[in-house]
């Protein structure tokens, strides 16, 4: 749900326009201006997440301390669960780049370029929102020429460049076509600003997993560190005698010899006894 | 023939490595070169890039040509990671199949709990019973096929025979196919009753009052007394008028529940009420409840006119009713007179709420205190 704060300008109200265009179907965008802070209560958040049973919201307003604010959170439970503020420094809005646009609803490509969103601990919450915001729901199958956009987020100097294009692909000589980029949507220039991330046993509790969903564990196969992968098998007992080993033709044994080896072993038995 | 050879073998050198090159000039336009693979996760199409972006931080205040270069890299690994799936065709169109999201997120709502089991799991389970594997067909000797062992065109339906031998003990006027049918549909409704009974289980609902009310002849003391209680209020005046058995005890924890507020939620509201009862605690005067203090005197005066009116009759009837309805009108306004305060007076044309606000008014000095 895309959320106007008490105070909201222009530029934050095209933000959340242009982002409830990108996730159509599955937004909604409420029109009147909400005076609230997420940051001092979250109450009035979590009633319209019961109400409309979103669970991702984006909350954009506009003060003097903190210019083009906008605030991108998650919830669990109908209860927040991660909050990030991030400041729009510079903004390109969907209709002021003059390109045909792709239909609504294709599910987008994500790339994340920069080594920031593994280093901290915020960066790294940053894109798990991000991927879950922005990613469609999730689909078995996809047809290969339905990939027609792709959200490019680039962390770079204590900024994210967020952009997003359209995809134009060009014969090449073999299957994979060749890719050509055309800028077609919102590009964002965004700063980090505060945080409110969830305590650590909230979010375990968050990623728990029913048991049917957990990755099923293959018995009897471990992997090395090397990538080896290692098998056990279970044999019953062999009988040696039974086993089927390379017949070499020269050393069959003969019918005459068979029949001296017999009677030997019979004698034998009769002098043991 | 050797040298004829030796040509022939340059010439397929030759072409083995001209296709080669062919090769790779075809791949470069696909190819893009990186220190650090990405990581990919293709069910959420997804691709993560790790290298630091150095190109980008030589470029200065506008990095879009920059930006969009190194989108354009990432997204022709992206996609030739993607083409590289198992794909089929579905209605005319080339479709991949995804695999499984890697990424771990977090959940939107909390784990379903675990369902309780059904009664039959739960006897089977303590019986040790487990679940046979059963064919789906069997053959049916009537009409000559295979068919289902249950369901629509099932192999042994007893309802759908055409000759039905009257067994020895029956009526021979009694209906028997009618009597298969009904059999089956009460096996139906009692399926059906069992299955909502479970997911009612499952989630913990009220169950609709009628479910123990239908006489089945093994409820239990308690259910009988339940549905005794249900019975004795379902009436139009909500129980008020019926009469208890000569011996029968009045029915506890029956009233109403006493609703309590949280124990914190609104504090402004507390803090008022707090304050409200300090001030009440330290004034001197005391609070008159004007609605209380007045419905109390209709009553006394409604009691009084009752008891005033039994008197009449009594004496009237004994006397031979000289005073007769002439004394009742006397004997109104003396007595409740006295006890009528000013203000109460015009209790009768505005009602006690304009009143209500002022408690401390001074038309009521020692009034009815609350009890």
């Amino acid at each position: 749900m895309l959320i106007k704060g008490g105070n909201a300008n222009s530029m934050v109200t095209q933000v959340l326009k242009d982002v409830y265009a990108l996730k159509k179907p599955y937004g909604v965008l409420y029109k009147k201006k909400n005076i609230t802070r997420p940051f001092e209560d979250q109450t009035s958040l979590e009633f319209f997440s019961k109400k409309s049973d979103c669970s991702l919201f984006m909350f954009g307003s506009h003060n003097k301390k903190r210019p083009n604010n906008l605030v991108i959170g998650r919830m669990y439970d109908y209860h927040v669960l991660d909050m990030i503020e991030l400041g729009i420094e510079k903004f390109v809005s969907l209709k002021d780049i003059k390109n045909s646009k792709c239909p609504e609803g294709t599910k987008p490509m994500l790339i994340f370029a920069g080594d920031d969103f593994d280093v901290t601990e915020d960066y790294r919450r940053l894109k798990s929102l991000l991927i879950d915001f922005f990613r469609g729901p999730t689909v078995p199958n996809i047809r290969l020429a339905g990939l027609e956009y792709v959200l490019h987020f680039t962390a770079l100097n204590g900024k994210i460049y967020f952009r997003s294009y359209k995809l134009l692909l060009k014969k090449s000589g073999c299957r994979t076509p060749r890719i050509e980029l055309e800028e077609m949507g919102p590009s964002l220039d965004l700063v980090l600003r505060r945080t409110h991330l969830a305590s650590d046993d909230l979010y375990k509790l968050s990623m728990k997993m029913p048991k049917a969903l957990k990755p099923k564990k293959k018995k009897n196969v471990s992997h090395d560190t090397f990538g080896t992968t290692y098998g056990r098998i279970h044999m019953q007992k062999q009988d040696l005698s039974k086993l089927q080993t390379r017949k070499m033709k020269g050393l069959k044994k003969r019918p005459a010899e068979r029949i001296t080896e017999d009677q030997e072993k019979k004698s034998k038995r009769i002098k043991k006894n | 023939m050797s040298s004829g050879g030796a040509m022939e073998g340059q010439s397929v050198e030759e072409l083995l490595a001209k296709a080669e090159r062919d090769e790779a000039e075809k791949l470069q336009r696909i190819t893009v070169h990186k220190e650090l693979e990405l990581e990919f996760d293709l069910g959420n199409l997804l691709a993560s890039d790790r290298n630091p972006p150095t190109g980008l931080r030589r470029a200065g205040p506008t990095p879009e040509a920059e930006l969009q270069a190194l989108a354009r890299d990432n997204t022709q690994l992206l996609i030739n990671q993607l083409w590289q799936l198992p794909t089929e065709r579905v209605e005319e169109a080339l479709v991949a199949r995804l695999p499984e999201p890697t990424t771990r997120l977090p959940r939107e709502k909390p784990v379903p709990r675990p369902r309780p089991l059904t009664r039959w799991q739960q006897f089977a389970r303590l019986k040790g019973i487990r679940p046979k594997k059963k064919t789906n067909l069997v053959w049916d000797e009537v009409s000559g096929q295979w068919r289902r062992r249950w369901g629509y065109q099932r192999a042994r339906d007893d309802t759908k025979e055409w000759l039905i031998e009257v067994p020895g003990g029956a009526d021979p006027s009694e209906d028997q196919f009618a009597k298969r049918i009904q059999a089956k549909k009460e096996r139906v409704a009692k399926n059906e009753l069992n299955r909502l009974r479970n997911l009612a289980r499952a989630h913990k609902m009220q169950l609709p009052s009628a479910a123990g009310m239908h006489p089945t002849g093994h409820q239990s003391k308690e259910e009988l007394g339940r549905a005794m209680q249900v019975a004795k209020v379902s009436t139009a005046s909500v129980g008020r008028f019926q009469e208890r058995l000569p011996k029968e005890k009045a029915p506890r924890g029956s009233g109403k529940k006493r609703k309590f507020q949280p124990l914190f939620g609104d504090f402004a509201a507390e803090k008022k009420s707090q304050l409200e009862l300090l001030r009440v605690m330290k004034s001197k005067k005391p609070q008159l409840d004007v609605t209380r203090a007045t419905n109390k005197q209709m009553r006394e005066e409604d009691q009084e006119e009752a008891a005033k009116r039994r008197k009449m009759s009594q004496k009237g009837k004994r006397k031979g009713g000289r005073q007769g309805p002439g004394g009742k009108r006397k004997g109104v306004p003396p007595s409740q007179g006295g006890k009528r305060k000013a203000g109460l007076g015009s209790k009768m044309n505005s009602g006690p709420l304009p009143l209500g606000g002022k408690r401390k008014g001074g038309q009521h000095h020692g009034g009815k205190r609350r009890k």
